[in-house]
């Protein structure tokens, strides 16, 4: 397993909600149905305040497929005020992964019901950034800062997940700061892990230390147990907002309910 | 009072509203967002308990009489504190402000507590309203939204130089708990205006005032939990993780609460129902009978009958000058001395 390592301030300057290696792999998949392809696609779209994909998260409200392959998905949040700025993201993200699907043609992405839906719908069809839908409310570059602080609680909260599950078969926290990325287990947890490492530019080659600090550094020794306390209240902190926006969206919808996984 | 299987808590409330968000007070030409707004209020609601919700109609405006049941009658509530919120942009009369709040205190003034605002972009026209309006009503403590937007501002920070005048005011006027709201964010902002790092700032330069963060900082509580580890001053207010979390994702509440427990600790931490978003009663019903779910959450602090009371209601009564009566105190409630000075995790 090989990453390509950039400097931070490299991959900051051009970070996007997908990694390199989702891409190629949404964009890997070809021939049988087109629309299952897209929503193939649509579920490397992470929610980037809560780093779970919007299609678990049950926010693609319709996606639908010409046989020329025009696409028109029409995504849906929990609230109709929820922050434009991550509104803003999804789309965008959206738009970009699905557009690299072999045999899609044109690409219309609309928010349902949503205050600022008219605004952040026509400035991502017209390919026209956060900017284009707000002028003179916002900069581009912030919105991407936003984004950035949050791909680094992912990376945290995540890896936390990981080291609890470590420690539950018994691996000793100490050997924790010894492991390094080949010997992580093969999940879906440790693989966006890799994801989150290589959109902010943090190296991720086999030899590279399995858990790192939000800037990527090793965790030393001595600060692991503060690390590990402090990686689960991240990751409690994103499972809570996510809690509360799958209720709300459940309730504004009349959705069936899903079990708590926690 | 609330009783509960033949005990009685003393209950402080320090979360509350009385609005108006029926389409007559809307603004003309803002209707939709006024109608958004309320909306996505109400879809809160349908977080806690079917039997609770109500008709969006009566979610709009609900009565003083609907007020007076939900709050004294059924949950027994013995000392409410209204948080006012203007946004005059979208709701004419305001949706609920000082002055709509005070009709109740007027009638329940020894029950009802109303907290004013201020905004430092307001400059000294608003430093005068602030003055008239402590002495209007008796302001004990304000309600500050950070990220609201003013005149072309897209939000201040707590640090920003022109609030020193406002803090040194709300001294001089005996006003010493600040409320933030540092909690879900609904406009087009590019800043990251529920980044709570101002409050530390201010906590820090503001030692003889209380920053009582509303609704922990959702959806960063590590920040926050970071931040209170580190100023004695500082406090959370649980409005939101107790009305969307504990009915809705048990579970998940468990797991915050123990956090919340951890960090910021039980003499810090106020109960707030939000009401009318929920009704006070299911949630200090169901937060008397609350413990964690299993021997799964263990590394968290342990909760006891004690902690309940702190958290529903001595806290806020230590904060804002309430009298507990006689045999329902307990030592240690909202204790400034268990803050320590920690390292911040690697993880901030």
């Amino acid at each position: 397993m090989s990453h390509t390592a950039s400097t931070h301030q490299e991959a900051s300057s051009r970070m996007t909600g997908i990694s390199a290696s989702a891409q190629a792999e949404a964009e890997s998949r070809r021939g049988g149905d087109l629309r299952e392809r897209v929503l193939d696609a649509l579920g490397h779209v992470y929610d980037p305040e809560l780093d779970e994909p919007i299609t678990q998260l049950r926010f693609v409200a319709s996606c639908v497929v010409s046989p020329d392959g025009d696409v028109d998905i029409m995504l849906r949040l929990p609230t109709p005020q929820c922050a434009p700025n991550f509104a803003f993201l999804m789309g965008a993200d959206s738009r970009r992964v699905v557009r690299q699907v072999e045999g899609v043609r044109n690409v219309v992405i609309r928010f349902e019901d949503h205050y600022t839906g008219d605004e952040i719908n026509s400035a991502l069809n017209e390919g026209a950034g956060f900017m284009g839908a707000f002028p003179g409310e916002t900069e581009d570059d912030d919105l991407e800062a936003l984004r950035e602080i949050f791909t680094r609680k992912a990376l945290i909260g995540r890896q936390g997940t990981i080291c609890e599950g470590l420690i539950k078969q018994g691996v000793e926290p100490v050997g924790l700061v010894e492991m390094t990325v080949a010997e992580l287990p093969d999940t879906p947890e440790a693989k966006r892990v890799l994801e989150l490492r290589e959109m902010l530019g943090i190296p991720a080659d086999s030899s590279a230390p399995a858990f790192v600090s939000p800037n990527g550094e090793a965790v030393a020794p001595a600060q692991l147990e503060r690390w590990l306390r402090g990686a689960r209240l991240v990751r409690v902190s994103l499972e809570a907002n996510g809690s509360i926006c799958r209720g709300l969206l459940q309730g504004r919808h009349n959705l069936a309910a899903e079990p708590e996984s926690a | 009072m609330y009783e509960k299987d033949g005990k009685q808590y003393f209950i402080v409330d320090s979360h509350i509203h009385l609005w108006d968000a029926s389409p007559e007070n809307w603004v003309k030409g803002a209707e939709a967002y006024a109608k958004g707004w309320i909306e996505c209020f109400h879809a809160y609601q349908s977080l806690g308990p079917p039997e609770t919700h109500w008709s969006i109609e009566k979610f709009m405006k609900y009565s003083i009489e609907d007020f007076e049941k939900d709050v004294f009658q059924d949950a027994g509530v013995d000392h409410g504190i209204f948080q006012s919120t203007y946004l005059k942009e979208w709701y004419a009369t305001g949706f609920n402000t000082a002055a709509q709040n005070s009709q109740l205190v007027e009638k329940y003034p020894d029950k009802l507590i109303v907290n004013g605002r201020w905004d430092p972009r307001d400059g000294d026209a608003g430093l005068r309203e602030l003055e008239a309006d402590a002495e209007k009503y008796k302001l004990q403590g304000v309600k500050l939204y950070t990220a609201e937007w003013n005149d072309g501002s897209r939000g201040y920070t707590l640090a920003d130089d022109t609030c020193k005048p406002f803090f040194a005011k709300c001294k001089e006027l005996g006003i010493k708990n600040i409320h933030v709201h540092k909690g879900p964010t609904i406009w087009p902002l590019d800043k990251d205006a529920f980044d709570p790092k101002d409050v530390d700032i201010a906590a820090t330069e503001n030692p003889e005032l209380n920053f009582i963060i509303e609704h922990v900082g959702l959806p960063r509580i590590e920040d926050f939990c970071f931040m209170a580890t580190q100023e004695p001053n500082v406090y959370a207010g649980l409005s939101v993780v107790l009305g969307g979390l504990m009915y809705a994702r048990p579970r998940f509440f468990a797991k915050v609460m123990g956090e919340l427990l951890f960090w910021v600790g039980e003499d810090k931490m106020l109960f707030g129902s939000d009401y009318g978003i929920w009704e006070p009663k299911w949630q200090i019903d169901m937060f008397l009978d609350w413990d964690y779910p299993d021997e799964s959450y263990s590394d968290y602090p342990r909760v006891n009958e004690d902690t309940r009371r702190k958290i529903l209601g001595l806290n806020a009564a230590k904060l804002y000058g309430i009298k507990v009566p006689e045999g329902f105190d307990v030592a240690g409630a909202a204790a400034e001395d268990d803050a320590q000075l920690v390292e911040e995790p690697a993880s901030a």
